[in-house]
């Protein structure tokens, strides 16, 4: 027989901080108060919608897209969002907006997960495929050119893609969704390789806009870390697809991923924190943004005489892959500033899903 | 068939060995270590007749008998990798104890990893 308060698991049902109701389900990451279930979906949903208000992010009236991969991220915002648009009634149209690379085992599930989120958050879907656009799968991309450079595609091709999916469906703004850990591995990464001037390219780190040809790309940090994501996600049973990208992150980035997952469990707002270090990086000085003008090719926002894209495609079509990527000789653009090789340098060492701006 | 549940029977009925039922989830790419299994309804004996399980003697249970690849995914040292959730009748096990959190018969316990994916 046990006696009333041994199980410490039940002894402690420690009441919520905040409401004063209900058992504690877990602690706030910022504040380590013990919250309930009913007052974390609360913070969490708050904290999302004062980002979007303090930061501008839409305005009423807007068609917005939500990127999404079927991952946690992106199923997380778009139920949030969707949520919140009722809630405080936003006055947003909002859609989701698909890029299929071509992945074979990876992006063909994930896309079954976009397609039932279509139909649990009641959002129109539009889908856009590497292979309709390009002409090239993921999986043909890397059988031709192997794993080193893939990520390379996945950025300049992806965010094309987005741009393209967005000027289907006539919309203002496409969001994609970004976990706190990511952005702080992120910056950390800039500080290792002495790239602070990154840091300070975007407006804000939390909020990277992309200003693109039809649309603006904005890369939006939810400031959740993927511990209360993914308890979020589950609490809420939200249903997302949980597998790495096949032609994933490369080793320097998942050395990054363990040293803020170590410290995390040390100190769980080191990730905020680190997040807000980098925040405070940013020179306030204007950057001179190089000069836009049009892709000879296909028409599209290039500082060169082809745009990224056209580059890479130029390489795959002729049969030379390496072609844009890094210091190659031989580039179609011709002599190279060294804004551009600098560019090159850094898309190239970046994982996919990272937030590129 | 017939015969193992006779034996289960005896050693309920003997009280030397407590089995505990209780109810494993496994996501966010965790059950791929598993038969790509998430529910797992398992019973599990306390350690060295001890009289109750906690959360180090399960992990090392779920180590042994349910985890089939890739240990290093689930486990790091004696408790669960850093970027795994654990949750207990959904409570995060931090305000329970973590790995000194008793268990109980019928306790849902839950473990996600929340590495995968974007
Ligand atoms: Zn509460
Ligand atoms: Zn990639
Ligand atoms: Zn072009």
């Amino acid at each position: 027989m046990q006696e009333v308060g041994t199980n410490p698991k039940r002894s402690s049902g420690r009441m919520c901080c905040i409401c004063n109701q209900r058992r504690a389900a877990l602690k706030r990451t910022k504040t380590l108060e013990q919250i309930c279930k009913e007052c974390f979906y609360d913070v969490f949903e708050e904290e999302i919608h004062q980002a979007i208000v303090s930061n501008q992010l839409f305005k009423p009236g807007q068609r917005i897209a939500i990127c999404a991969s079927g991952g946690k991220d992106s199923t997380v915002l778009a139920y949030v969002l969707s949520t919140l648009n009722k809630r405080y009634n936003y006055r947003l149209d909002l859609f989701l907006l698909s890029v299929d690379e071509g992945i074979t085992g990876y992006r063909d599930d994930s896309l079954e997960t976009v397609k039932r989120n279509e139909i649990q958050y009641g959002l129109p879907l539009k889908i856009l495929s590497y292979k309709d656009l390009y002409g090239w799968t993921m999986d043909e991309i890397v059988k031709m050119i192997g794993l080193k450079n893939n990520c390379t595609f996945c950025g300049v091709f992806g965010r094309q893609a987005l741009d393209r999916g967005a000027a289907l469906l006539e919309v203002d703004k496409v969001v994609t969704g970004h976990n706190a850990d990511d952005i702080a591995e992120t910056v950390l990464l800039n500080i290792l390789r002495g790239d602070i001037a990154r840091l300070s390219r975007c407006t804000s780190i939390t909020t990277g806009q992309f200003i693109a040809l039809f649309s603006t790309i904005i890369g939006f940090c939810l400031l959740q870390t993927l511990d209360r994501l993914a308890t979020y996600a589950y609490f809420k049973k939200l249903d997302y697809f949980s597998t790495e990208c096949i032609y994933s992150p490369n080793a320097y980035r998942g050395f990054a991923r363990e040293f803020i997952k170590d410290l995390e469990r040390l100190r769980p707002r080191a990730i905020l924190d680190i997040i807000k270090s980098g925040e405070n990086f940013r020179i306030s000085t204007t950057m001179k943004m190089p000069e836009q003008g049009t892709c000879e090719r296909c028409g599209y926002i290039s500082s060169q005489k082809w745009c990224k894209a056209c580059v890479l495609l130029e390489g795959l079509n002729r049969g030379l892959p390496t072609l844009g990527i890094g210091r190659n000789r031989g580039s179609v653009n011709g002599r190279k500033n060294s804004e551009e090789t600098k560019g090159g340098k850094s898309i190239e060492s970046k994982g996919c899903g990272t937030l590129d701006f | 068939m017939a015969r193992s549940l006779q034996c289960f029977q005896w050693f309920w009925v003997s009280g030397k060995t407590l089995n505990m039922q209780l109810t494993l989830e496994f996501g966010g790419g965790l059950e791929l270590l598993c038969d790509s299994k998430k529910i797992h309804s398992v019973n599990v004996e306390p350690q060295n007749g001890a009289d109750k399980l906690i959360m180090k003697d399960l992990l090392s249970w779920v180590r042994t008998n349910l985890i089939k690849e890739r240990p290093e995914m689930f486990m790091k040292g004696d408790t669960v990798r850093p970027g795994v959730l654990v949750l207990v009748n959904d409570c995060d096990w931090e305000l329970s104890g973590q790995l000194n959190t008793s268990l109980e018969e019928k306790d849902v316990v839950v473990f996600i990893s929340t590495l995968h994916g974007g």
